[in-house]
């Protein structure tokens, strides 16, 4: 079926789309009930723990764990050497989970050990020794790039240049996008803005740490409960480097205290496989804080150059960019995604963007909402509002006027459809924060984001229950409030009541595959599968109702929750609702259920506007943000109150990455601030009520409309915040976070060379 | 016949060509036509691209038609958070 054949008719009402019920698992939540990672427990469960390199890079020459084994109490400990060896696409993934011959960050798992108590396996932990020979590291992008460098991995040489170098370096792969000639561009220009940029690395910040509890039985059969944004990637994966038949791994995923990207792949479950496996005894490992944030993945740190041309009335005639990208000690940083979205708000003849996949001495970075697009961003938008700055451009008016549109050739490459940029920025300029008076030592800032969202390999099972309720299976973790939405979908195609329907995520050898939770796919992939299961149940009621009055299936129709026949021909029938086909199903033909198995294609590109007032003190650098507003296209809110959750979600997280969040290394190599004291993320008390507009561009891809909604919310933040505080504190910030020691810095020089406040 | 254009990096791989042309019908043929014809761009294929048709992208439709005349992009394969 052609992709904008799915979308239904455009003057088709909702009764529960677009309403705002409670959400299925609120009470459990908020009493308790509701099990995460760590709440699962088994009989003769013993504890995990997992022994850490002190070192940013070192070569580990020998690890004797005997006397940890001769502990009493101690059950099991493992190494690398317990895992099956990779050569594949899971190489990475196994150094990362346990290290080999290297320690490559400070933090790097090295062995583990099973114990009988906490207090036994942390001193088994001490009883290991590993004898490292310490090497030369390095944790800064611009340095890890320098030709004097020390190498994380002697066999790495830079892909994607042309010819291959000679010798091997710390740039994984060299990236290009973009069209038509920058320097042709350039010389159109009236205005040019030139800067260098830098963003530290940010992690995701979810509350609840990584946790499992895994059990291998004696006949090889496992058992994983673990908090993940894929139960299904976890099972493959683990199966993979435990070297264990899929179907023999059954992961079920728990609630989830938040993800953000960041439990898209794993970390200390197969180590927890791998110990339970060794021990004979179900094993559960609960990350502390502190290795949250020195062996999970955080973003990238960055350090990009951007430079952009216009004309006096307001035309973009060229942009450039360079990004350099560190993602951690591995190969993969999201630096072409930074490429690829760097320019995509604009309808631009001349663009290029060069970006540079770096590795440092740091823990493997992993996704975080719209990965690689809020640093380029920062750059990019910061130099557009400085652009619309020198010719003297309402920055709204700017952007708009050099908007991307249906028709516009991307930045990355095809040509758009329907998109929403401008109707965001037309909603953000006709919002009353846009006319808000400012005070003095306050600034304005505006800025623009885009994401692709994809969609995905999806499942879903939908039983009618005899009593006419019906059971939802899914297979996509509920990071944000997918069950109620799809509660929401199903209700609406089966025409029954939001109540009648539970959603469950299913583990999985209960449904089949599915992707992870990521990508801003689920309300998109996941909707479009309950849809189509609950339209193939809908097939099934009304054959059964057909089977009841004795005429065709193809006379009967579906109406309001009502079997009815299709006309005065088909015969003269009082309409039979689902719960009555339901009461009767056993002796109709048996259980009704609709299924939908499916890789959703079709997910549509979203974009947003954000609006941002603050206040920077002079005196301390501090910066309080007044107002903030979040415009963006959800092409169709399904649970409004859900969508609007997501924009804050996402300005809130951008507020923190802006103005406090950064990983800070010592001359060591060591993080110096693993714990949420010294990593600020912000609270309640720091933030402004988010205002949102949801903006509504139906995406032809999916019945309703529907385009993922989680990670444009992050991209836009940065710039948008950095160009407030650049006009609230008269000079431009270039570095994220703006803590107040930089502001207060860059308002010093600013004075020192007779800018503002001289 | 339908042009194929690769996208940014993709480009770089191959060698600094930005077109191709192939007789396909769908994306599974398109993906074998160019990987018989045009060698030096298996490995990059072999690491999985996106397809985007006239401003749609595919992550993974081998049997996606392809219309005559469409706009056809290869792009790296996507990733999110």
């Amino acid at each position: 079926m052609p992709l904008d054949a799915r979308l239904d008719a455009q003057d088709r009402s909702f009764k529960v789309v677009g309403t705002r019920p409670s959400r299925p698992d609120g009470i459990d939540k908020v009493t308790g009930r509701a099990r995460f990672g760590a709440d699962m427990s088994a009989p003769g469960m013993l504890v995990g723990k997992v022994l850490r390199s002190p070192h940013p890079h070192a070569r580990i020459r020998s690890i004797d764990a005997s006397a940890a084994e001769a502990l009493p109490g101690v059950k099991a400990v493992v190494t690398q050497a317990d895992f099956a060896t990779q050569d594949g696409d899971l190489h990475d993934t196994l150094i990362n989970v346990m290290a080999g011959d290297k320690a490559l960050y400070e933090g790097h798992a090295v062995a583990a050990v099973a114990a009988t108590t906490t207090a036994i396996a942390q001193k088994a932990l001490k009883l290991i020794e590993v004898d490292y020979e310490v090497l030369p590291h390095v944790t800064d992008v611009d340095a890890a790039m320098a030709p004097d460098a020390p190498l994380l991995h002697d066999d790495m040489v830079t892909q994607g240049v042309e010819p291959a170098p000679s010798k091997p370096s710390n740039v994984a792969q060299r990236h290009e996008f973009g069209h038509g000639d920058v320097e042709a561009g350039f010389a159109q220009a009236e205005v040019i803005v030139e800067r260098a940029f830098k963003t530290e690395a940010a992690h995701q910040g979810y509350i609840e740490p990584h946790a499992c509890l895994a059990s291998v039985g004696p006949d090889g059969q496992g058992e994983l409960w673990c908090c993940t944004q894929g139960h299904y990637m976890v099972r493959n994966t683990c199966a993979e480097l435990l070297g264990m038949d899929i179907s023999k791994l059954r992961v079920t995923a728990s609630e989830i205290g938040g993800g953000f990207g960041g439990k898209t792949t794993v970390f200390v479950e197969p180590v927890a496989l791998a110990l339970s496996r060794k021990a004979g005894h179900p094993v559960k490992i609960v990350m502390t804080r502190s290795e949250v944030f020195r062996a999970t993945g955080p973003t990238s740190s960055s350090s990009i150059w951007v430079k952009v041309g216009a004309t006096k009335d307001g035309r973009i005639t060229a942009g450039q960019a360079e990004l350099r990208y560190q993602g951690g000690a591995f190969a993969g940083s999201p630096v072409e995604f930074g490429a690829m979205s760097a320019f995509a708000c604009y309808d631009l003849e001349h663009i290029n963007v060069v970006g540079y996949d770096v590795v440092a001495n740091r823990p493997k970075q992993a996704a975080y909402r719209a990965p690689g697009a809020p640093m380029s961003a920062f750059a990019i938008e910061s130099v557009i509002s400085e652009v619309a700055d020198k010719i003297g451009m309402d920055p709204v008016d700017f952007r708009l006027k050099n908007a991307a549109k249906e028709g516009t050739e991307s930045a990355y490459g095809p040509t758009y459809g329907r998109i929403g940029l401008i109707e965001t920025l037309e909603a953000a300029k006709a919002h009353p924060n846009y006319q808000a008076p400012l005070g003095p030592n306050q600034g304005r800032g505006v800025a623009c984001g885009f994401w692709f969202n994809f969609g995905g390999q999806t499942c879903v099972n939908l039983n009618i229950n005899v009593d006419g309720t019906v059971a939802l299976a899914l297979g996509t973790p509920d990071i944000g409030g997918s069950r109620a939405s799809m509660c929401q979908m199903a209700a609406e195609e089966l025409g029954i009541a939001y109540d009648n329907v539970r959603a469950i995520v299913a583990d999985t050898s209960s449904l089949g595959y599915n992707d992870i939770t990521e990508g801003s796919r689920t309300t998109f992939s996941s909707g479009l599968a309950t849809i189509e299961a609950a339209r193939d149940a809908i097939t099934r009621l009304c054959e059964r109702a057909a089977i009841m009055w004795g005429i065709p299936a193809d006379a009967v129709v579906w109406e309001n929750g009502h079997a009815k026949p299709a006309g005065p021909n088909a015969g003269d029938f009082e309409p039979l609702s689902l719960a009555e086909i339901a009461k009767v199903s056993g002796s109709t033909g048996g259980p009704i259920a609709g299924h939908c198995e499916v890789n959703a294609e079709g997910a549509g590109v979203s974009f947003a506007t954000h609006l941002v007032d603050v206040e920077v003190d002079p005196e301390t650098g501090a910066t309080e943000v007044l107002r903030y507003l979040v415009v963006q296209d959800a092409g169709k809110a399904i649970h409004p109150s859900y969508v609007e959750g997501q924009y804050q979600g996402g300005a809130v997280q951008g507020i923190g990455w802006a103005l406090n969040e950064e990983y800070i290394y010592g001359e060591d190599g060591r993080l110096q601030n693993p714990g949420f004291l010294d990593y600020r993320i912000p609270v309640a008390s720091d933030v402004p009520m988010i205002d949102t507009v949801i903006v509504e561009i139906p995406n032809p891809g999916h019945p309703y409309g529907v385009r993922g909604v989680g990670e444009t919310s992050i991209v836009p933040p940065l710039a948008a915040i950095a160009n407030a505080v650049s006009h609230a504190a008269g000079v431009r910030m270039t570095q994220v976070p703006m803590s107040p020691p930089r502001i207060l810095k860059a308002i010093d020089e600013a004075k020192a060379n007779g800018g503002p406040g001289a | 016949m339908i042009t194929v254009k690769l996208g940014g990096t993709l480009k770089g791989t191959a060698g600094g060509q930005e077109a191709f042309e192939v007789e396909a019908a769908n994306v599974r043929q398109m993906l074998t036509k160019l990987e018989s014809e045009h060698p030096a761009l298996k490995p990059l294929l072999a690491k999985g691209v996106a397809v985007a048709i006239n401003g749609q992208i595919y992550r993974d439709a081998w049997y996606q038609p392809i219309p005559p005349d469409s706009e056809v992009f290869l792009l790296p394969q996507l990733a999110g958070g």
